[in-house]
């Protein structure tokens, strides 16, 4: 709860905060400072310098440029939470957002710091793998385009490395979405995604030509795909029933995490639940 | 009048808007000049001796003032337990400031760093050296009885400090024996982390010129703490110590006992000349602040075929930590064992008690104590009787019931003297049944099943205990609590007609300022706004035990009560000298004194303060001043009751409960404000809910706490619960003049069986009879799919 001493400086550009990153390679960068600040209170971190992004200007917004919406690294949860073009595009996000702790952790919490930190419990990686999002990542020499899929590495682990900031999530509108959603089950002490399931849901005219993009957060050691769920159901009619079916696969070659709250068994019948419950949200 | 509308009227709590707008003062507030701050280094280990320490690391950190270990405080005594229950004998073993050469638990104090700031201090800590070795751990308290477990204290073989019984054992085997059917469960009433939103903090200032101390404590009781930590802790004169409590953010009980950190400033501030602070962490909350509940039991209930039961025998293993907190035997015995008769005429009751040291965090009284582990056992019992003996729930506790007329009722010895004052128990229940529509939820619940929904209900209708205090019974004649537990009063009037009361009891979230000005305001007919309520300092306070057991209104208040009646007859005694009437001739109402039969011709109130303080014409012999004090001992406890009903679902997908309806039914006696009782029910509830479905501290084998932080420990939200519907009957109690019981405690009391055994109510299409608490969706899920525990 007493954090070690540590350096502060605010960057007024990205270019300022990567000049600091490359001069301090301990240094850490702070968005929201919801997790990173929870961590140097335990002593868990004890970064010599904090690089606060907040006074940053361009690094908040929402925006579409034609095929894919644009969010910026310091947008806030309850930002993502409240606009109109993500509750329209992707209500996955926009749940997910909403299911993100309490009033004030929302107010001060950010999509880049959440993907960057890769809480193997945080609500929006499950969303971000099932839009097949992607973050643009600005390093000390060059800037580069990271897939969702390629995104988690690890528990708390990213393909970042360090020195590098996210700057914008990009996401890509796909031609025809029919229904997004998020559904989580909350741990009744932290409220992070005991298992939290995103679920992207594309159909036909004839309610057979289908594909969906499904997603867990909470399950593994990171956020992942549910691919065998998404082939099983590839073609199917999508029902109550079929999708029961597949989420027979959810948990198929997956490391379940297990904790005092749920072990593995209870953890992968959590994955089929909240899966099925999200596929059929979606399908609303 | 509106004066005689005061009492029994929903005031808003005066003391809200100051701590609403942050503008509260608590200890984490305090700055005194010079003040340095102290970090406490906890043992790593559960069960250790400790070979060594050195500290000259830390004592070489810029900014580091001192650093101690418990070596340096031998003069220092251990803490004193201060409830050593009557009737058994007690292997004692209480922590020292800091303790020397062997740890019980993770948590105790070994070291203290004092430096210029906190952070410094924190810095600092993290360099000392210890080197321990480890011992075996003991960690559930049955298994820590049983031959071949580590032996933690050298004085308490088998791990037993107090092995206590009441009831007739022998009687109660015989009913056994011959009872038509015999329910035996093993309940266990787990482990509660008290979780007080400002954790606890202590400040200490010595003063060399007068050789005194004040030490700022988050205290339920100044006084006892005063008491304490002079005569037996420091061996010092009681009156070289002031204790103040500043705004005090909760405690749930854990903040009556004394705690090492709080001596151990005193002692610092002495030996380094400058005022020492220390602010406990949430993580140091969590295992160094007192634990509560953690049970182990064995429950027979014995009944006829026609429901009736004829017996109760119950063995309890009481998990009290690694070292005893300041009042922890009295709790699982006096405050459990004596209440287990419930709100039910049962001829035959055993009750056995090992209070039990395991390597870990200590375990005291926590809201409830004692009554919401005996609660769950009755509640719980009679339940299982019911469902053996395919009985409505309901139909059993009618008819079991300690019936109206009955009172006051001995519960067959029991209660060791006291008896039942008043009750009415049947038409609480009437009243839960009927703001539940029973009738229409059954019919709900049988559609529900046909769909295969797990829907339940269940009731809880309970005595506590309350206004714990006559002392010939509480105290070392009696029960063994080691003085008395009368309260005290002081009224003054001044001049200007403006009233200071003060009392020994001490508002931690309680409302005192509120319902204290009420009740005075009411008594001697003046503004409310005219009365102002002080505590929580010895200094200006007359000596009082402070406020846990929800005994603020039922002794506390009756003390205020008993001054006004004071003042008001001097008052009443001076009008009659001023209005040259005889005194038997004037009556004082409503703020008024006057001659019968001409109340136009009044004195008010305010006239008469301000004549008794200029008191230049007073009658022959009477004092100037309206200042008067009580001393309230009350010759019995007090019993509030109730019946709360919960419904639930359970989800059979994911396992979880969800409670639907809650409707609480409580009898507290008088009310003197319903919106503080409403409060404090909604609150009691809140945690009451939360044991039987999330709350749990866990420790593993090696005796680390599991639940080490609100990431994994369930302290529940507002989002978790429906709206609480709250209902009350009103049978004064004869005890006190007042008629009031006592409402600080009934939420979690109830709660817990109401939803647990909703939930088995839920369950019983399936054949679940039993599960124990937290019922957890996992634990749910697995019995419900006949996985591993529970499944039965
Ligand atoms: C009480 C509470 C409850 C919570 N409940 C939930 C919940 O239910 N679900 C949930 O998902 N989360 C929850 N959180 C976490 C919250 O969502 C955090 O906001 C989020 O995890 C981190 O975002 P941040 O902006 O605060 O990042 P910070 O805490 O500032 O940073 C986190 C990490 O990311 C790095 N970082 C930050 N921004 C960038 C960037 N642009 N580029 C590269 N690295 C960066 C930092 O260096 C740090 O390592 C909760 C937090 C709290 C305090």
């Amino acid at each position: 709860m007493i954090p070690a001493a540590f350096d502060y400086a605010v960057p007024a550009t990205v270019e300022e905060a990567l000049k600091l990153l490359r001069k301090n390679p301990e240094a850490k960068v702070m968005a929201g400072g919801q997790s990173l600040l929870s961590l140097m209170k335990l002593r868990l971190a004890t970064p010599p310098l904090i690089v606060d992004l907040r006074r940053i200007r361009d690094l908040s917004y929402i925006r579409e440029d034609g095929s894919r919406v644009l969010i910026g690294a310091m947008t806030t949860h309850a930002e993502i939470e409240r606009s109109p073009i993500i509750r329209r595009r992707f209500p996955v996000l926009a749940q997910a957002a909403e299911a993100i702790g309490d009033l004030q952790v929302r107010n001060m919490g950010t999509i880049g710091g959440s993907l960057a930190h890769a809480d193997p419990a945080a609500d929006y990686p499950a969303a971000f793998l099932a839009m097949e999002g992607a973050v643009q990542v600005q390093g000390p020499r060059k800037a580069r385009t990271i897939l969702a899929e390629d995104f988690f590495t690890g528990l708390y682990t990213t393909a970042l490395n360090s020195g590098e900031i996210i700057t914008e999530i990009q996401i890509p509108i796909p031609p025809a979405v029919t229904g997004s959603a998020y559904r989580k089950m909350k741990h009744p002490a932290s409220g992070f995604a005991v298992v939290g399931a995103a679920a992207v849901l594309r159909v036909g005219p004839d309610g057979r030509e289908q594909r969906l993009r499904l997603a867990f957060t909470g399950a593994a050691a990171h956020a992942i795909r549910a691919t065998a769920v998404e082939m099983a159901l590839r073609g199917k009619a999508i029902t109550e029933q079929a999708i029961a079916e597949a989420m027979q696969h959810a948990t198929d070659g997956v490391e379940m995490l297990e904790d005092l709250f749920a072990d593995r068994e209870y953890r992968a019948q959590l994955v089929r639940v909240y899966g099925k419950r999200a596929v059929m949200a979606a399908l609303q | 009048m509106a004066v005689t509308a005061l009492f029994g009227a929903k005031i808003k709590r005066r003391e809200d808007p100051r701590l609403i707008t942050g503008e509260a003062k608590y200890l984490d507030d305090l700055v005194l000049p010079g003040m340095v701050h102290a970090a406490i280094l906890r043992s790593q280990y559960a069960h250790a001796r400790i070979t060594r320490i050195d500290t000259s690391r830390a004592a070489r950190v810029p900014g580091v003032v001192g650093v101690f270990t418990g070596k340096d405080f031998l003069d220092v005594n251990p803490l004193p337990c201060a409830w050593q229950v009557s009737g058994a004998k007690h292997n004692v073993n209480t922590p020292r400031v800091l303790e020397v050469d062997h740890v019980s638990f993770t948590g105790a104090g070994i070291a203290v760093v004092v430096a210029e700031d906190r952070y410094t201090a924190e810095d600092a800590l993290a360099l000392i050296d210890v080197e321990y070795e480890p011992l075996p751990i003991a960690v559930d308290a049955e298994e820590a009885t049983k031959p071949g477990a580590p032996q933690i204290h050298e004085n308490a073989p088998s791990n037993i400090c107090m092995d206590w019984s009441c009831g007739d054992e022998e009687a109660t085997e015989r009913a056994l024996r011959t009872a038509d059917v015999v329910i035996r469960q093993r309940l266990v009433n787990q482990r509660l982390i008290p979780n007080p939103i400002e954790p606890r903090g202590a400040a200490a200032r010595y003063d060399p010129g007068t050789d005194e101390y004040t030490l700022w404590s988050t205290s339920q009781a100044p006084h006892v703490h005063r008491l304490l930590i002079t005569a037996f802790v420091l061996g010092i004169p009681e009156t070289k110590m002031r204790v103040i409590s500043p705004e005090v953010g909760g405690a749930f009980g854990s903040k009556i006992y004394v705690y090492p950190e709080y001596p151990l400033m005193c002692a610092l501030a002495r030996r380094l000349g400058r005022p020492v602070k220390w602010m406990e962490t949430r993580r140091e909350n969590y295992v160094a602040t007192t634990h509560g509940r953690d049970h182990i039991t064995y429950v027979e209930v014995g009944a006829k075929r026609d429901g009736t039961i004829t017996a109760l025998k119950v063995k309890t293993y009481a998990n009290l930590g690694g070292t005893l907190s300041t009042i922890a035997p009295g709790i699982p015995t006096t405050l459990y064992g004596r209440m287990l008769s419930g709100a039910y005429k049962i001829p035959n009751i055993f009750c056995r008690v090992v209070g039990v040291y395991t390597n870990t965090g200590m375990v005291d009284a926590y809201r409830g104590a004692g009554r919401p582990e005996a609660t769950y056992v009755v509640e719980r019992s009679v339940d299982l009787v019911a469902r053996e003996l395919k009985m409505d729930p309901v139909e059993i506790r009618r008819k079991n019931f300690v019936p109206r007329d009955a009172f006051p009722y001995d519960p067959v010895g029991i209660l060791a003297g006291l008896k039942y004052d008043s009750g009415d128990y049947e038409k609480a229940l009437n009243k839960a049944l009927e703001l539940i529509d029973y009738g229409g939820f059954r019919r709900q619940q049988e559609e529900a099943r046909k769909q295969g929904r797990l829907m339940g209900i269940g009731f809880s209708s309970y005595v506590e205990i309350c206004g714990v205090a006559p002392s010939a019974w509480i105290g070392l004649g009696g029960q063994g609590w080691g003085a008395g537990l009368w309260e005290s009063g002081n009224v003054r009037m001044h001049l200007t007609g403006k009233v200071v009361v003060t009392s020994g009891s001490q508002s931690h979230g309680q409302g005192h300022e509120t319902t204290l000005a009420q009740l005075v305001a009411h008594e001697l007919g003046v503004p409310i706004d005219d009365v102002i309520v002080q505590h929580s300092d010895t200094l200006g306070t007359p000596f009082g035990y402070g406020t846990y057991g929800s005994r603020s209104a039922a002794v506390g208040a009756v003390a205020v009560y008993g001054s006004t009646q004071k003042i008001k007859e001097k008052a009443r005694r001076l009008a009659a000298h001023l209005l040259e009437a005889s005194e038997t001739d004037v009556v004082f109402e409503g703020g008024r004194a006057y001659v019968k039969g001409a109340p136009e011709k009044a004195k008010t109130i305010q006239e008469l303060a301000l004549a008794a303080s200029v008191a230049y014409n007073l009658p022959p012999g009477m004092e100037p001043y309206f200042d008067e004090t009580t001393y309230y001992d009350p010759p019995n406890c007090t019993f509030p009751f109730g019946t709360h009903a919960c419904i639930v679902e359970v989800d059979s997908e994911t396992g979880q409960a969800k409670i639907l309806r809650y409707v609480a039914v409580d009898d507290v006696g008088r009310v003197i404000n319903p919106l503080i009782v409403d409060g404090q029910v909604h609150g009691g509830v809140a945690q009451g809910i939360a044991q039987a479905l999330w709350e749990g501290a866990v420790y593993d084998s090696n005796g680390q706490l599991l639940t080490g932080s609100m990431m994994e420990y369930a302290v529940p939200k507002a989002e978790f619960f429906p709206w609480f519907e709250t209902d009350r009957t009103v049978t004064p109690s004869p005890t006190n003049p007042l008629g009031v019981k006592g409402a600080g405690e009934t939420g979690t009391i109830a709660a817990t069986a109401a939803v647990v055994n909703a939930v088995m109510d839920a369950l019983a299409p399936l054949g679940i009879t039993h599960l124990d608490m937290p019922l957890t969706p996992r634990k749910l899920w697995q019995a419900i799919h006949g996985r591993k525990e529970g499944a039965r």
